[in-house]
C-alpha cells in the first residue's frame, strides 16, 4: 500500500511539528512520520527556556536577533505553553561586573531590552538569588512547555488535514533518478515496511538528520553535544536566573510549570552512541555545585531526577575541514546543495526559533511545489491559547487543567477524580489526552499532561492511568507491561539522584508496584513459575 | 525570608488523609495532603492556585501525628491561608479570635453577657448577623478575672513555699472559668510550690492564627515569651492547645525563636507525674472519692504527645475508674465549631467521640481542653472536668500538705 503526499516530513519534535503546521497551513498535502513519540528528542530534553536572546547576544547577535523576534511572537500565538517571567543575569562575585556592560549593549543591538539593576532590587524581586550578587540585568526570558508547544502544533496541523505516523521509522528514501520521492518506513510495533511516497521531503530528524542524509547518500556531519540538566522538585525561584558571564556550564536556572530546572552541561558524544547517552555523577555533581553558586537554597533542595539531551549541531558548509560548527539556524535543499531534488534538510536552530525554522523549511518546499500561499503562523494562535482568566475559580485539578490547556481545559469535566496529587490532573484530563491527543501508553500520556513528572515520579498516577488505558480498550498485559516500562524509565532518571527523599521515594514506589500490587519483575517472574 | 522547603519531606503515603476528621465528612475539603504539601508546591508557581477550600483544615494536627516524614502539614495550611488567602477576616472572625479583649470586655458584664447570650433572641440574632450557629452553647463568662482573683486573694501568701512556678492561665480559666487556676494553685500550694503568674500574659495566639490573624498572634507571642523568659521558671498551663502554640507554633508557625524557654512550658499534669515519680512532691487521695471517668485526649495534646501524663494522673487516684476512649475529635476545633457554616461539619466529626462517650456512661469526662469540653457537654449533655479539677476534688488537702510543707 502506497500514500501519496506534496511533503513528507521526517521527525515530530518541535520543527517537524512546526513544519507540518505551516505546509498544511498552506495548503499542502501533508504527513509527519516520528520513530517515537513526539517532542521525545532534543525538544522535550532541554530547559524550556523562552530565550529572550539575551544569552546569544555578545557572541552571536543574529542568533540574538532571531531569538526576541521569536520570543515575542510565541508570546502572542502559544500563550498557554508560556510562563512570562521575565529573567536576570547576574553577576558573582567572581565574575567580572564589566561584562555586564558590554551585554547591556550587545542586548540593545540586537533588540531586547535589558534594564540593569542594583543587587538590592534583584534581590527583592527573586530572593532565591545569592545576596553575594554584584548586579543583574533584568530581560525577557521566560518558560516555553515544549511538550505542549508540540502538541499544539500536532493538533493544529491535523485540523488542517495533515496525517501524523508515530513509532515509525525511515529505513530508507526512495530514489528516482537525481530525486527523492518519499521514504520506506517500517512501523516499529508491528514490524511492517510500507513506503510513503511525496513530492518533497523534509528532513527535521534533528540529530538523526545524519542518518537521513545518508540514506540518501549525502553528506551532513553532525556534531551531536549532550547536555545534562536537574529537575528540582518545586519551584525554587520565580524568574529565570542566568549568570552574566560568557555562555558557561550550569548557568541556567529555569523555573517550569511546577519544578526548576539547572542545566545545562556541553560534551561531544560519538554519533553511534546517541541512544546511549545518560547523565553521569560528575555532571550532576557540577550542575548542583555551580547552581548552589547562583542559588544557594538548591544545595538543599530536593531533585526529582536528571536527564540529558543531544544538541543537533551541524558542520558549517562554509569551513573545508568541517570541523567548526555552523551556528544558528541551516536549512537545506538538497537540490542546489548535492544536486539531490526533492530533499531538504532543517537542522542547526533551537526550540525558540523552530517556528522561524518551520517557515524556512516550509518556503523551501512550496517554492519547489510552484505554491505562493504565506506562512500564517506569526499570526495564528494554536489551538488552546487564548486568556488565561478563570484561573482562580474551581477545583484545583481544573484550574491546572486552565493553566496547561489553556482554552482547551473546556473539553474536559470540571468535576472528577483527582489521578495525579502531585500536578492536580484529573481524571478528566487524562480521558482527554488518550481521546484527542491519541496517547496510547503511560509515557505518552506523560508528555501530553505531566503524569509522572511530579514528587512522586509515578508512584500513584500511574497505576491510575493505566486504569484509563484499560477503559480506553488497552489490554491487561499491555497495561501492566506498560506500567513497569513507564516506571522502569521514570527510574532511570532518578537513579542518578537517588539519595535523600529521591530514593525513599523511589523505594516506596517499589514496595508498592512490587509487594502490594505483586507487578515487579520478580512477581511476574513467580507467575510464570506457577 | 527563606521558603520553608519541610513539604519536600512528603512521600505521598497519604496516611495523613485517613487520619483527616474533615476529610470523613466534607468532600470539598481537599485533604492534607493536597491542601498541604501537593497544594504548596503549585502555590510557588502560582498564588492564583490557593484554594479558599483551605478553611475547613481544623488545624487539629492529627495529620501531622501520623506523618511518618515529619512533615509539619497543619503548620503548611495554615500559613498558606495567611500568606495567600488575602481576604481579609470578618467581625464574626476577629470576635471569635480575641479571645482576650471580648474576654475582658464580657467578664466586665458577665451575669448580663451571660444570660444574654444563652437566650434565644440574641442567638438568632448573632446566627444571622454574625454567622455564629444559634445551636452552639455559648461558654459562660465569671464576673471575677482569674488574674484579678489571684492578685487579690492569693498571691500575698506564695512567698512562703520551699519552690515556685509560674503559671500560664490562658483566656478560659481567666474569663470564663477562674476555678480551675484555683484548682491548681491550690494543688501545688499543697505540694509545696509557690505560685506566680506572668508580668504580662496575652492569648497565647490560637485562636488568632485559625481566623488568619497571624500578625496579631506573632504580636502577643512576642509579649508571652519576653514574660516566661523574665519569669525564669518552669511555666505551668492547664490548657492543651496554649501549651502546643506557646511550645511548636511560635517557632513554626508564626518564626518567633523560642528555643531558650520552650522546654521550661509544661502542662501541669506532665509537671505533677514527673515531681510525683521522681519523689519531689507526694499526694494523698481522699478514701471517699470514687467516680468513673471517662479520658478524651484532645487533637493538640496529641500532638504534643503528653496525654500520658493527664492519664497517669487520673489512674493514681485510688477511686477512679478510668475509660481511656479511642483518640477522635470532638470537632469543635477552637473557634471553627462555632461559625455557622462549619456547625453541622463539626457535630458530625464529633459524632463518633459522642458515641464513644455515651457507650462508656461515665460520670463525668476528663479532658485537658477547654474548647473540646464547650463540645462534649453541649452534645452529649455530660459533665467534662480538667484533670486538674479533678485532682482537686479528690485530693486529701490537709495529707498533702503536711507530706509536702515541713
Amino acid at each position: 500500500m502506497t500514500e501519496e503526499y506534496d511533503v513528507l516530513i521526517i521527525g515530530g519534535g518541535a520543527t517537524g511539528a512546526g513544519t507540518a503546521r505551516d505546509c498544511a497551513r498552506r495548503g499542502l498535502r501533508t504527513a509527519l512520520v516520528e520513530k517515537g513519540d513526539f517532542a521525545e528528542g532534543a525538544t522535550g530534553r532541554n530547559h524550556g527556556l523562552l530565550h529572550s536572546g539575551a544569552r546569544y547576544a555578545v557572541t552571536d547577535q543574529e542568533s540574538a536577533g532571531e531569538c526576541i523576534r521569536e520570543n515575542m511572537i510565541l508570546r502572542r500565538m502559544a500563550s498557554h505553553c508560556i510562563d512570562e517571567l521575565d529573567g536576570l543575569f547576574v553577576t558573582l562575585e567572581e565574575d567580572d561586573l564589566q561584562y555586564q556592560q558590554l551585554f547591556i549593549e550587545a542586548c540593545r543591538s540586537a533588540g531586547i531590552r535589558a534594564d540593569a539593576m542594583d543587587p538590592e532590587e534583584a534581590l527583592r524581586l527573586e530572593p532565591s538569588l545569592n545576596p553575594g550578587i554584584k548586579g543583574a540585568v533584568r530581560v525577557p526570558d521566560g518558560y516555553i512547555d515544549p511538550f505542549r508547544l508540540t502538541t499544539a502544533n500536532v493538533m493544529d496541523a491535523r485540523n488542517h488535514g495533515a496525517v501524523f505516523h508515530t513509532y515509525t521509522e525511515v529505513v530508507g528514501l526512495i530514489r528516482e533518478s537525481d530525486r527523492i520521492r518519499g521514504a520506506v518506513v517500517r512501523d516499529r510495533r508491528s514490524g511492517e515496511k510500507r513506503e510513503i511516497r511525496a513530492r518533497v521531503t523534509v528532513n527535521a530528524a534533528g540529530i538523526w538528520g545524519q542518518g537521513i542524509a545518508a540514506l540518501a547518500g549525502i553528506s551532513l556531519t553532525m556534531f551531536p553535544a549532550k547536555g545534562t540538566l536537574l529537575v528540582f522538585g518545586h519551584r525554587v525561584n520565580n524568574m529565570v536566573i542566568n549568570r552574566c558571564r560568557k555562555p558557561s556550564n550550569a548557568d541556567i536556572l529555569v523555573p517550569g510549570d511546577s519544578i526548576s530546572i539547572i542545566g545545562t552541561t556541553s560534551d561531544r558524544v560519538p554519533y553511534d552512541s546517541l541512544d546511549k547517552v545518560a547523565p553521569t555523577a560528575s555532571e550532576v555533581d557540577l550542575l548542583i555545585r555551580e547552581g548552589s553558586r547562583l542559588v544557594p537554597s538548591l544545595a538543599e533542595t530536593r531533585i526529582l531526577r536528571a536527564y540529558c539531551g543531544v544538541r543537533p549541531l551541524v558542520a558549517d558548509d562554509s569551513d573545508p575541514t568541517g570541523r567548526s560548527i555552523s551556528r544558528g539556524i541551516v536549512c537545506f535543499d538538497h537540490g542546489q546543495r548535492d544536486g539531490l531534488d526533492g530533499l531538504v534538510t532543517i537542522t542547526g536552530g533551537k526550540l525558540m526559533t523552530y517556528r522561524l525554522m518551520a517557515q524556512k523549511a516550509t518556503d523551501v518546499v512550496c517554492s519547489k511545489l510552484g505554491i505562493e500561499a504565506p506562512c500564517t503562523t506569526a499570526e495564528v494562535p494554536l489551538p488552546g491559547s487564548g486568556s488565561k482568566e478563570g484561573l482562580k475559580a474551581g477545583r484545583m485539578s481544573h484550574r491546572a487543567a486552565m493553566a496547561r490547556l489553556g482554552t482547551l481545559a473546556g473539553r474536559i469535566p470540571e468535576e472528577g477524580e483527582m489521578l495525579c496529587e502531585c500536578e492536580h490532573i484529573s481524571e478528566g484530563e487524562v480521558d482527554y489526552a488518550i481521546r484527542e491527543l491519541g496517547a496510547g501508553t503511560l509515557s505518552e500520556l506523560r508528555r501530553r499532561s505531566r503524569i509522572g513528572m511530579g514528587t512522586c515520579q509515578g508512584e500513584y498516577c500511574a497505576l491510575r492511568a493505566a486504569l484509563r488505558l484499560k477503559a480506553a480498550g488497552k489490554s491487561d498485559d499491555f497495561v501492566k507491561k506498560d506500567i513497569m516500562d513507564f516506571l522502569d524509565e521514570r527510574w532511570k532518571g532518578v537513579r542518578p539522584v537517588a539519595w535523600g527523599e529521591a530514593l525513599r521515594e523511589a523505594q516506596f514506589s517499589s514496595w508498592l508496584y512490587e509487594g502490594v500490587y505483586g507487578l515487579g519483575r520478580d512477581g511476574s517472574e513467580k507467575e510464570d513459575a506457577q | 525570608m527563606r521558603q520553608d522547603t519541610g513539604f519536600e519531606h512528603c512521600m505521598k503515603c497519604s496516611i495523613c488523609t485517613v487520619y483527616c476528621p474533615m476529610m470523613e465528612v466534607n468532600s470539598a475539603f481537599p485533604g492534607p495532603k493536597q491542601a498541604g504539601p501537593d497544594g504548596e508546591r503549585y502555590r510557588l508557581k502560582d498564588p492564583l492556585f490557593f484554594d479558599r477550600a483551605l478553611k475547613y483544615c481544623l488545624n487539629c494536627k492529627r495529620c501531622e501525628v501520623a506523618c511518618p516524614s515529619g512533615v509539619k502539614i497543619g503548620d503548611i495550611i495554615q500559613t498558606a491561608t495567611a500568606t495567600y488567602g488575602k481576604s481579609v477576616p470578618g467581625l464574626r472572625d476577629r470576635m471569635l479570635a480575641n479571645t482576650d479583649f471580648v474576654g475582658c470586655a464580657a467578664s466586665a458584664f458577665a451575669p448580663v453577657v451571660n444570660a444574654v447570650v444563652a437566650s434565644k433572641p440574641a442567638k438568632a440574632l448573632m446566627d444571622c448577623t454574625l454567622g455564629i450557629d444559634h445551636r452552639r452553647s455559648f461558654p459562660t463568662y465569671s464576673s471575677e478575672r482569674f488574674d484579678v482573683w489571684f492578685r487579690k486573694h492569693a498571691e500575698s501568701v506564695q512567698t512562703q513555699y520551699r519552690d515556685s512556678v509560674a503559671y500560664f492561665h490562658g483566656c478560659y480559666v481567666n474569663y470564663n472559668f477562674p476555678q480551675l487556676g484555683k484548682d491548681l494553685v491550690r494543688i501545688l500550694n499543697a505540694a509545696g510550690y509557690g505560685v506566680r503568674l506572668l508580668e504580662k500574659e496575652k492569648c497565647c495566639g490560637v485562636p488568632l492564627i485559625s481566623n488568619g490573624l497571624h500578625k496579631a498572634a506573632a504580636r502577643n507571642a512576642k509579649i508571652n515569651l519576653a514574660s516566661i523568659r523574665l519569669a525564669g521558671t518552669t511555666v505551668l498551663t492547664t490548657s492543651s492547645s496554649c501549651t502546643l502554640a506557646i511550645r511548636d507554633s511560635y517557632p513554626e508557625v508564626l518564626g518567633i525563636d523560642n528555643s531558650d524557654i520552650r522546654e521550661t512550658v509544661i502542662l501541669a499534669t506532665r509537671f505533677l507525674f514527673e515531681n510525683v515519680e521522681s519523689g519531689r512532691i507526694r499526694l494523698s487521695f481522699r478514701d471517699d472519692y470514687h467516680a468513673r471517668i471517662a479520658y478524651h485526649t484532645p487533637c493538640h495534646l496529641q500532638k504534643l504527645g503528653w496525654n500520658i501524663y493527664s492519664v497517669r494522673m487520673l489512674e493514681m487516684i485510688p477511686g477512679v475508674e478510668l475509660v481511656r476512649l479511642d483518640q477522635q475529635c470532638c470537632g469543635i476545633a477552637g473557634t471553627f465549631g462555632f461559625k455557622k457554616e462549619n456547625y453541622e461539619h463539626s457535630q458530625k466529626i464529633g459524632e463518633k467521640l459522642f458515641s464513644l462517650i455515651r457507650d462508656a456512661a461515665p460520670d463525668f469526662v476528663a479532658t485537658d481542653c477547654e474548647t473540646c469540653k464547650w463540645q462534649i457537654e453541649m452534645s452529649t449533655g455530660v459533665k467534662v472536668l480538667n484533670p486538674i479539677s479533678v485532682i482537686a476534688e479528690a485530693l486529701d488537702f490537709e495529707k498533702t500538705t503536711i507530706l509536702n510543707n515541713h
